[in-house]
């Protein structure tokens, strides 16, 4: 990545991360519903691969998801506005933290059933290739996903059928709160893709830079109508599976050694290498950080959606009343 | 009532009548696809996509590897992107293997989405008993459609129907399911030529009576009108519903013909225990419970897997004399 592209993943890596330690406050706080399942110390692998695709291209995130939003360009306002549940919230209060969506700038609805994305990501890949468009989806994943059914089912619909589609493994080496290793007798995960065959990539998920050429690699031959690459990105999240998770299944040590390899950290050296301040990057951070509490601010005050408009995408001949 | 015939009609089987519906929206649209198991050069199992692999050409008639969860996903994501693909289930029981793409991902992205989204997608299958096909090729399970919101619901009894309710299916912005039957695809009937739409939400009464309403859909619709044949031999004139869609439901015509009746009987071939009949009654019985002059009655398919000796189906299934009884039941109390 050439000084700016740096300088601009930096700046969204930290728009991430905050907004997460945020998300994840508030939801101690009682201020977000349901669950948060945060992807804190992966941001280098959504922000990676937004770097190397264009305006345009799809992302089919799951409901470890707001990096790739974000990412994506969804605003922080709507954002926070849909954890709290307001009527400008991306999904106008439908979806809450799981299914993020803004169809207008490329973000497909978060999927809350794991892998079952991976499909439906093919099917978009799949217009876009029956229309002659130069687009791309990416649908990013854990490596628990890869045990699941429809994992297998896309793999091979996106050779069979030559798909502009990326499969980005987020390998954090653990199945919501279960080791791979004691899920799978083949860690191993992108030697998968020789089944199909796919050709496949593994990125340092930890490397902003390393995810960004991996992806662009990917992309030229989707782009070029070669079809879909399988992508595993070595990853870490330094957070439980969701908001309340004891984790017991790993140990401190373990995920301190891992925060020693924190990606924005990584990144900073990196600009500061290219000759970039340590002031203007602390400005930088000072703008984020500024960014994401006046979005939290007004999206708080934002109004609750109204009830009188309950069924907002409900087909018409569904019943609302009671 | 039924729509307005315009056109000008000729005798076409029910497969036939699917097949033109099929071509026809793929000629009038180009985001039109078929998508499904064996549909191209086999023409499916059935034959009802016979000949539109040639017609249209692979990009448009789409064969997909036997992965019901991935060519339903796949449909999903490429209607959401203004596609209008039609997925043949071969068989809807394999409708529970893409249980997940159906119930939670087609019924819910639009809402879920805070309405972003479109997803145009027809499901067709076919289902029921007749043919010995057994437990896991038999079964009757619109009314699960039925439960969850999510898909329109058509059960189409004659080769009109079955064309003008697949029309309308295609062209609706919301995912719909055609529940074809197994049993009808060689019965036949008048269909018009050319456009024909049967909107959803429209019963249709085929046969008037004064006694007792029967309602039902799709092959049980046979048996009933047999049945109501039966009953005017005895002095009893039953009024027959055709539900066409049982999502949404034509309750106005339900309930109008219960006000004239005073008696209800709902005939279907899916099991009993939480089926469309379930909802019927316990709907008319909600909002007109006071036109009932006697309980609901219920004919239906037995509440155990289907049995595939014929001599066992045929028990499991509810015949002509079933429905006799059931209606002389209720008139009875």
């Amino acid at each position: 990545m050439n000084g700016n592209s740096l300088l601009s993943a930096f700046e969204q890596m930290l728009t991430i991360r905050a907004f997460e330690e945020r998300a994840e406050q508030l939801f101690y706080q009682n201020d977000v519903r349901g669950s948060v399942h945060l992807g804190i110390g992966q941001e280098a692998v959504a922000v990676g691969a937004r770097a190397a695709l264009r305006a345009g291209d799809l992302v089919a995130p799951t409901y470890r998801g707001h990096a790739y939003a974000l990412a994506w360009g969804m605003p922080l306002f709507a954002a926070f506005g849909e954890l709290f549940g307001r009527a400008i919230g991306s999904n106008r209060g439908r979806g809450g933290s799981k299914h993020f969506a803004d169809l207008d700038r490329g973000v497909l609805p978060a999927n809350a059933i794991v892998a079952a994305s991976l499909p439906i990501a093919c099917g978009t890949a799949f217009a876009a290739r029956l229309d002659r468009r130069e687009e791309i989806t990416l649908v990013p994943f854990g490596e628990g996903a890869t045990n699941q059914a429809v994992f297998h089912e896309s793999m091979n619909l996106a050779v069979l059928w030559d798909l502009p589609v990326i499969f980005l493994c987020e390998n954090n080496l653990y199945s919501e709160m279960t080791p791979i290793a004691r899920m799978s007798r083949n860690v191993d995960i992108s030697e998968r893709a020789r089944a199909y065959p796919m050709p496949s990539a593994i990125a340092d998920g930890m490397d902003v830079t390393a995810v960004a050429e991996a992806v662009s690699g990917a992309a030229d031959r989707a782009r070029r109508g070669e079809g879909p690459t399988f992508i595993e990105a070595k990853t870490y999240r330094f957070c439980g599976h969701m908001a309340g998770d004891s984790e017991p299944y790993r140990t401190k040590e373990e995920v301190a050694e891992w925060r020693n390899r924190d990606p924005i950290d990584k990144v900073r050296r990196e600009l500061q290498e290219k000759g970039r301040t340590s002031g203007e990057l602390e400005a930088i951070s000072q703008t984020v950080s500024t960014a994401v509490m006046e979005a939290e601010v007004a999206a708080r005050e934002a109004t609750l959606p109204s009830v009188l408009d309950i069924g907002l995408g409900a087909a018409n001949w569904m019943e609302v009343e009671r | 009532m039924t729509s307005l015939v315009t056109s000008p009609t000729r005798t076409l089987t029910y497969r036939e009548a699917i097949r033109e519906a099929l071509q026809l929206e793929m000629e009038r649209d180009a985001n039109v696809i078929l998508m499904g198991e064996d549909i191209g050069d086999y023409g499916g199992v059935f034959k009802v996509t016979l000949g539109l692999l040639d017609a249209f050409g692979p990009e448009r008639v789409i064969e997909t590897p036997i992965a019901e969860a991935g060519f339903v996903g796949a449909a999903i994501g490429a209607a959401i992107r203004g596609k209008r693909p039609v997925v043949e289930l071969m068989f809807m029981d394999f409708a529970l293997v893409a249980a997940d793409q159906l119930f939670n991902q087609a019924a819910k992205l639009r809402f879920i989405s805070g309405d972003q989204l479109r997803i145009p997608l027809t499901i067709r299958t076919q289902q029921g008993v007749g043919s010995g096909t057994a437990a896991q090729h038999s079964q009757s399970l619109e009314a699960l459609f039925m439960q969850i919101p999510g898909f329109a619901v058509a059960l189409p009894s004659t080769p009109s129907d079955a064309k003008g309710l697949l029309a309308t299916a295609i062209r609706s912005d919301d995912p719909s399911i055609v529940i074809e039957h197994k049993m009808l695809y060689a019965s036949k009937g008048e269909v018009p030529e050319g456009e024909h739409l049967v909107p959803f939400g429209q019963a249709a009464i085929r046969r008037v009576g004064s006694d007792l309403t029967l309602v039902s859909y799709s092959r049980s619709m046979q048996t009933v009108l047999g049945a109501a044949e039966e009953l005017a031999a005895s002095g009893i004139e039953a009024e027959v519903i055709d539900l066409r869609t049982i999502m949404p439901i034509d309750w106005d015509m339900v309930l109008e013909s219960v006000g004239k009746t005073g008696h209800l009987v709902v005939v279907h071939e899916g099991h009993r225990t939480g089926g469309v009949g379930a909802e019927i009654a316990a709907r008319v019985a909600e909002l007109a419970g006071a036109d009932l002059r006697a309980p609901v009655g219920r004919v239906c398919g037995l509440d155990i897997p289907v049995p595939y000796a014929a001599s066992l189906e045929s028990a499991w299934l509810p015949q002509q004399p079933d429905v006799v009884r059931g209606a002389k039941r209720v008139l009875a109390r």
